[in-house]
């Protein structure tokens, strides 16, 4: 089975040059940094910019919360409600050269007790859900300095979005 | 120091799961606030609204949806927005045309109905609402990030799990007392740590229910109160509605990532601590001048919060508050002794007109079993999504 692959997000990240990134944006004028991504404006409020670049965001950071949800959340999350919930992680990571903290689901395997605030992670490809015969990709975060958990990951060449 | 005006009356419908429309409770609340400010409704002459977003388009209108319930009689009518501070800013809207001259009675209303569960985004594809996504891509849930922000007490100032327990135990004291909560039974720490995990390191009973209720308020000018002999009306003082400034640096609901920083800025959490600042800016007076407050406990863990961002402690220091016993019925500032969140679960539009209610009740001494003595100045508080805040302070 060879379901397609698409990105849940477009435009979120990319595994081009076969290294997986979180895309943001960058203002040509202030340089302020955004993800989910501005195009148009800058938010700063004494910017004027309309010119937005588009950035790789770092590939590590810094654990800053953590949790885990041990129920499934609602639509749209895209969950087959006849198949058992497993709970997954969420990770709040910092970024040293952003300065931003940037959400995620924690790699498959990844629980909560795998995890500490201010522990080093970093950002790889994965697999959000099967949805109507499309495979939804996404990313996930993992410890760097774990062993490789137990995953459904793929080759990043796979995962281009 | 912008202007007093007064609180006229105060009503509520009781909060619970009662599977009915939210015009019936908002329409129930309206009818005691005017009994209690002893007005005949023909003698209002500008409704506002809380919106909820839940009820379709009446509830997107909730200005005229309650006029026309209580009867159309031709007043001035406004819906406001501001998810959890749409009741607050529905009371700033109304102090706005009192202080203007607009209007000499108002009254506000807020009502819901809500769902079982988790709250949910409105249907559809929507792919540029941050709302829908961090739904779509994460399943982030309210809970999660209630979660997220407790976890990070725990690593940075050791608040434990039992600390957050704590809280619920308190704050079941004041709902049992509270005709008006959903929840009216003592909690100890024991059912807590029984409640399953929702959100690590969050359980069912650390994260607030939702519920059905409804509040109202009827507000006037100090002239009007007086007119109406109220020798010594309970007063609203000020009402914060200030929104963050950027960059944001503090992950908040419903965003997936925070604002980038410049590389030469501290990065404090600013926003929370300057809404109840400018509260206290605009009635002139401290967190050393009150006599209670009502925070929005969505979760156990962020009652301490709130502790610190009003300023009743230093940063890292709310858990010690509360072991201390200054937040508890009797202590130094009691804080929710309505029974919070934690025993009403939260009405979205109604929940910051609730807040002021009580402090309404606690002020005129009427509080009955959760009565705080001498109360003569309290503070209401609360966060919502995209950037809503909100602070209220009434004096007496």
């Amino acid at each position: 089975m060879s379901a397609t692959r698409v990105p849940v997000v477009d435009g979120w990240f990319t595994a081009e040059g076969g290294e997986f990134r979180l895309l943001g944006t960058c203002c040509r004028d202030c340089g302020a940094v955004y993800f989910p991504r501005e195009d148009a404006f800058c938010r700063a409020p004494g910017c004027a910019g309309t010119e937005l670049a588009e950035v790789p965001l770092s590939r590590r950071g810094r654990v800053w919360s953590y949790t885990d949800g041990r129920y499934r959340p609602p639509a749209p999350y895209p969950s087959d409600p006849e198949r058992a919930w497993r709970p997954y992680t969420l990770v709040a990571v910092e970024l040293a050269t952003e300065r931003m903290v940037v959400l995620g689901q924690g790699a498959p395997g990844v629980t909560v007790a795998d995890l500490a605030v201010g522990m080093e992670v970093e950002v790889v490809p994965g697999v959000l859900a099967e949805e109507d015969g499309r495979t939804l990709t996404t990313w996930h975060w993992r410890p760097v300095s774990e062993e490789r958990p137990v995953s459904e990951e793929r080759p990043v060449s796979e995962e281009a979005s | 120091m912008t202007g007093e005006v007064a609180v006229l009356g105060a009503g509520m419908h009781p909060w619970g799961k009662w599977g009915r429309g939210f015009v019936e409770y908002g329409t129930k609340a309206a009818r005691a606030a005017l009994a209690d400010a002893g007005l005949e409704w023909s003698a209002i002459q500008s409704v506002v609204g809380a919106n909820t977003v839940r009820c379709g388009y009446p509830g997107q209108v909730a200005g005229a949806t309650f006029a026309k319930a209580l009867g159309w009689q031709g007043a001035r009518v406004t819906s406001v927005y501001a998810a959890c501070a749409s009741g607050a800013r529905a009371i700033d809207t109304a102090r706005a045309q009192i202080l203007s001259g607009m209007a000499d009675t108002v009254l506000v209303v807020g009502a819901d109905a809500a769902p079982k569960g988790f709250f949910a985004p409105a249907g559809g594809d929507r792919p540029d609402d941050p709302d829908w996504l961090r739904f779509r891509v994460l399943g982030a849930t309210n809970p999660a990030y209630f979660a997220l922000w407790a976890r990070r007490r725990m690593a940075l100032y050791g608040d434990t799990a039992e600390d957050f327990a704590r809280v619920k135990v308190k704050n079941a004291v004041g709902g049992a007392a509270n005709p008006y909560a959903r929840y009216r039974s003592p909690v100890t720490a024991e059912e807590v740590a029984a409640s399953p995990v929702v959100a690590d390191p969050l359980r069912l009973l650390d994260i607030c229910a939702t519920s059905d209720g409804a509040a109202a308020l009827v507000l006037g000018s100090v002239e009007t109160a007086r007119r109406l002999g109220m020798a010594r009306p309970v007063r609203i003082r000020a009402v914060s509605s200030v929104s963050p400034t950027h960059p944001r640096t503090a992950l908040d609901l419903p965003d997936i990532a925070t604002d980038s920083a410049p590389p030469d800025s501290s990065v404090p959490d600013p926003f929370r601590p300057s809404i109840a600042r400018a509260a206290y800016e605009e009635a002139g007076l401290g967190p050393e001048d009150l006599s209670l407050a009502e925070v929005y406990d969505l979760s156990t863990a962020l009652e301490l919060e709130w502790y610190e961002d009003l300023g009743l402690c230093a940063p890292g220091e709310g858990a010690k508050l509360l072991r201390e016993g200054a937040t508890a019925p009797g202590g130094r500032i009691p804080v929710n002794p309505s029974g919070g969140l934690a025993s009403f679960g939260e009405a979205v539009p109604a929940q910051a007109i609730a807040q002021v209610c009580e402090l309404t009740w606690q002020l005129r001494g009427r509080a009955g079993g959760r009565q705080v003595d001498g109360a003569s100045a309290g503070i209401t508080v609360n966060q919502g999504l995209f950037g809503h805040g909100s602070s209220v302070v009434v004096v007496r």
